[in-house]
């Protein structure tokens, strides 16, 4: 049933999920007051949002304005991805 | 399915409301919950019901393969050029505060992010159309 190519692939899964896990494991708790982004980094959007920017919603207000370049990458990941499922689906057309 | 009318017609009834609530959500990204991507998503959706009903070749009527790369590359094109514009106000890549403080609106920011947001959900909107018009016109060429 398991072709060299799969086996090595299978091996390959399992190493890293046992690495992902591994590292899993020193993240803090869901919903952990103590943890580094509940510390202060929370509590300060919530505080300066409408002082610097004067919009209501502050998930949008950290997406659009305080990580507006990582949204920006995020946008050209999506187009590039639009663009190689084009490329791919195309292929062998004559253009 | 093709020939089915009440599938026809139904769809028909809904694509604008669809498209007019994906607007909906694009705009009120900034005020409550919503944005450029799950909007954009949205809009791409009554393209996809378009597409069960009246079959490809009248999607790809109302929406060619150039008008979407044009947009895919468009809502970039918006929301790069309103980083670019920061500049031109003599503030950093994407500081909207920048243009506020050198015009004296207020709340422009605001409005920065709403444009910024349309772009994003210009782009989103492209892309995932695109993306199933690709597999659909695949898969009717050379059946699975």
């Amino acid at each position: 049933m398991f072709g060299r190519l799969n086996r090595s692939a299978l091996v390959a899964v399992i190493f890293i999920g046992i690495i992902l896990i591994w590292a899993a494991e020193d993240m803090p708790a869901y919903g952990d007051p103590k943890a580094p982004a509940n510390e202060y980094a929370a509590q300060m959007y919530i505080d300066r949002t409408p002082a610097d920017i004067g919009v209501d919603n502050i998930v949008t207000a950290i997406l659009a304005s305080y990580r507006g370049f990582d949204t920006l990458g995020e946008v050209v990941v999506v187009f590039t991805a639009g663009i190689s499922v084009l490329l791919l689906m195309r292929r062998g057309e004559g253009q | 399915m093709r020939e089915n009318v009440v599938v026809r017609t139904v769809s028909r009834l809904f694509v604008p409301f669809i498209q007019l609530f994906a607007l909906y959500v694009i705009v009120h990204g900034a005020s409550g919950p919503g944005g450029g991507f799950q909007g954009g998503v949205i809009f791409a959706t009554s393209f996809i019901l378009l597409l069960i009903a009246f079959g490809l070749p009248c999607v790809r009527g109302r929406f060619g393969r150039s008008w979407i790369r044009a947009y895919a590359a468009g809502g970039i094109i918006i929301f790069a050029g309103v980083g670019l514009t920061c500049i031109l106000f003599s503030g950093n890549f994407l500081e909207y505060a920048a243009i506020e403080t050198a015009l004296g609106i207020p709340h422009l920011q605001t409005l920065m992010i709403d444009i910024v947001e349309a772009g994003i959900g210009i782009t989103v909107m492209a892309v995932m159309t695109s993306i199933i018009l690709d597999f659909v016109g695949k898969e009717e060429e050379e059946p699975l």
